[in-house]
């Protein structure tokens, strides 16, 4: 086994298992430092698969960022109060189907798939390729980000204040 | 040797936990977190088809789907917040004003 497949492995087993207990843990506390868990081993991916502006921004924006906001939102609603609750929708065998069959079909999908032969990426470093992208190819959307992350700011504060 | 569909696997798997959590769990707070397992899945697709076609632009949209995953998840929280407040709840299905 080489030590690419290695940490393949490893990661995809982070990112994986992580996954599966955020899902499961009755405690939300628990349930986001899972998260964290899987957001790790998918940046660890994106580092196998030679993106490093995306990992570093992975590790930046979801582990620090969102799940601190998820944090936040746990301590100021008390959600350990509904540990003790049912965890799952009464109908949960509806939502089980459903899951199996996209399983299903993807999974037949995903074996019947030919992929044409691998290109290389250009040699210049990852972080002035995708800035070169970015900021050439994709101007536009990359200003009307910018404009909906204003809008969310502007929403989520409207939101979450109280009434006056 | 990895191949681009090793990594089109573990996002597969990344999306079917993503949608269980989605559909099956009760707390708001969890199924948000199940979206941003999506959009995880989502970002690993489009980084593995980017080296796959040797080409940036993947990469890029992974950048955009980041962005407007923080988007989501300020707004969802913000939602949350605000109905808390109002109905003392966080599961989904005491949310039932709108249902007949």
């Amino acid at each position: 086994m080489t030590l690419e497949a290695l940490f393949f492995y490893a990661f995809a087993t982070l990112a994986l298992g992580g996954a599966a207990l955020a899902v499961t843990r009755p405690s939300a506390v628990h349930a986001a430092i899972a998260l964290m868990v899987s957001l790790l081993g998918v940046a660890g991916l994106y580092l196998l698969l030679t993106a490093e502006f995306l990992f570093v921004a992975q590790i930046i924006l979801y582990i620090g960022g969102i799940l601190l906001l998820f944090l936040f939102v746990i301590m100021l609603v008390n959600l350990d109060a509904g540990r003790g609750l049912r965890q799952f929708h009464r109908r949960w065998p509806v939502g089980a189907a459903v899951t199996a069959v996209a399983g299903v079909v993807l999974a037949v999908l995903w074996s019947r798939v030919q992929l044409a032969p691998a290109q290389r990426m250009p040699e210049t470093g990852n972080v002035e390729l995708v800035a070169d992208t970015l900021l050439q190819d994709y101007l536009v959307p990359f200003e009307v980000v910018s404009l909906l992350l204003l809008v969310a700011v502007v929403g989520s504060v409207l939101l979450a204040r109280k009434r006056a | 040797m990895i191949s681009t569909m090793h990594y089109v696997a573990v996002s597969l798997g990344l999306l079917l936990i993503g949608t269980a959590g989605l559909l099956l769990r009760r707390n708001i707070v969890i199924i948000l977190m199940s979206i941003e397992l999506i959009l995880n899945a989502v970002n690993l697709n489009l980084v593995a088809f980017s080296r796959h076609h040797g080409n940036a632009a993947g990469q890029v949209f992974a950048i955009f789907v980041i962005a407007v995953a923080v988007a989501e998840a300020a707004v969802g929280l913000g939602i949350l917040l605000a109905l808390f407040r109002n109905r003392e709840t966080v599961q989904v299905d005491e949310v039932d004003l709108l249902k007949w």
